[in-house]
């Protein structure tokens, strides 16, 4: 769906940002891109959706470079940048400028999501307030059925029951034939809906994997200070410290995603060293 | 539904639709709700539901009809409750042998207290039953 090889890219040709990067991503998942600030997240969306052109390498969707920007590539991608723009129109008047398009735009569905994110149809966008405008683009970002949804912190200005119906429509929209990538600092807020995270940080991948490998793999719970030498990184926590431990019984625990990020930007490898390792040698 | 934290939430979904089955809220051969509608109110990934309508599936606790939907099995509740009888023998029940044998409580006296208790709890549906 989406495909990156020994992409690099930087602003300037001095310093680059990415440097022979690879990823790959597949339809019917929902990925989770984590970052720091600045470690390149909204980059390396670009690079795929084809705002920026690589230094070197591709970036392909469905087996066009996103950078030429190609029509057919186009109607079937939908990107919702975190800063957004809204026209003074009406979601009819947008319909009828944008949505053709999108061949496969459902129009019903887009009342729909509105209806269901409470922003009313009739109302000028560039009137309503941010986070309402911010459905409003959700909303018809969801409706163009594309293959490939981008969402750079969507849930940014979304007030409580706000993301409450972002998690139903998100669990709605996703098919089989879709790919849904979402990059976000609000990790609870979509805990539930992720089933892959994509971790980035000094410049490279460091993390793509779904979360039940991940639990396969770790155990992510509370400890006694005394234990902690046993944990592969353990921090602070309201009662002991949360650790992350190599999961050797097979027992469940839920992937705690903001312990992960710290560990594996803490620059911690022992983490991603065991969800590297392959699954052979796991069970020796 | 809040999900606990030491169980898949597939596993914890699976529960609750052996739930509904067990109270009889879906009797058998009712249509269930689609990967779709479950994913959505409970507002997690459709994979995970998919996850669990496949392990309900093989335990043949639901049917799927191809592009119809999904279905209750004929023989759900027995079959739910031949699983849920498997985990008591092999996980409960162990730790409760555990606990009467360290604490030297009598087999007499649980089989006391289990009466009282059928009774206390559950007098109307013991008439009930043949």
């Amino acid at each position: 769906m989406i495909e990156i090889n020994n992409l690099s890219f930087g602003y300037s040709r001095k310093s680059l940002l990415f440097r022979n990067l690879n990823l790959q991503l597949q339809e019917g998942h929902i990925y989770g891109l984590l970052g720091k600030n600045g470690a390149g997240k909204s980059t390396l969306l670009k690079n795929m959706v084809g705002l920026v052109a690589p230094t070197a390498g591709s970036c392909q969707v469905n087996g066009l470079d996103s950078y030429k920007r190609l029509p057919s590539m186009l109607a079937d991608l939908y990107f919702i940048p975190e800063e957004i723009y809204m026209p003074s129109l009406t979601a009819r008047q947008f319909v009828a400028s944008t949505a053709p398009f999108y061949p496969l735009f459902d129009e019903e569905a887009f009342y729909r999501y509105l209806s269901e994110f409470e922003v009313p149809a009739h109302a000028v966008f560039s009137k309503l307030s941010f986070g309402q405008q911010k459905k409003a683009i959700i909303a018809f970002g969801l409706a163009t059925n594309t293959s490939v949804l981008i969402m750079d912190e969507p849930t940014n200005g979304l007030d409580i029951p706000s993301k409450v119906q972002f998690r139903r429509i998100i669990a709605s929209a996703l098919t089989e034939h879709r790919c849904i990538i979402i990059s976000t600092h609000q990790v609870r807020d979509l805990d539930s809906l992720i089933d892959t995270l994509v971790v980035v940080h000094d410049r490279e991948i460091v993390l793509n994997e779904s979360l039940d490998a991940i639990s396969e793999r770790l155990t992510f719970t509370t400890i006694p200070e005394s234990e902690v030498e046993n944990a592969l990184y353990a921090e602070d926590g309201l009662r002991g410290k949360q650790a992350i431990l190599p999961n050797l019984m097979g027992n469940y625990s839920k992937v705690d995603m903001e312990l992960l990020f710290n560990a594996i930007t803490s620059g911690n490898t022992s983490v991603t060293e065991i969800l590297k390792r392959p699954h052979y040698e796991q069970s020796l | 539904m809040e999900f606990k934290e030491n169980e898949p939430i597939y596993l914890q979904i699976a529960a609750h639709v052996c739930d509904q089955i067990l109270l009889g809220k879906w009797a058998a051969e009712d249509k269930i709700p689609s990967v779709r509608d479950l994913a959505v109110s409970f507002q997690v990934n459709p994979n995970t539901v998919m996850r669990t309508y496949e392990q309900l599936q093989n335990q043949e606790v639901i049917y799927n009809k191809r592009g119809i939907g999904f279905f209750v099995a004929p023989d759900a509740v027995k079959k739910v409750k031949a699983q849920r009888k498997e985990r008591f023998l092999q996980q409960d029940l162990p730790a409760f042998f555990r606990n009467i044998f360290l604490l030297e409580i009598d087999l007499d006296e649980i089989q006391q207290r289990y009466e009282a208790f059928k009774t206390e709890n559950y007098e109307s549906e013991i008439e009930q039953k043949p």
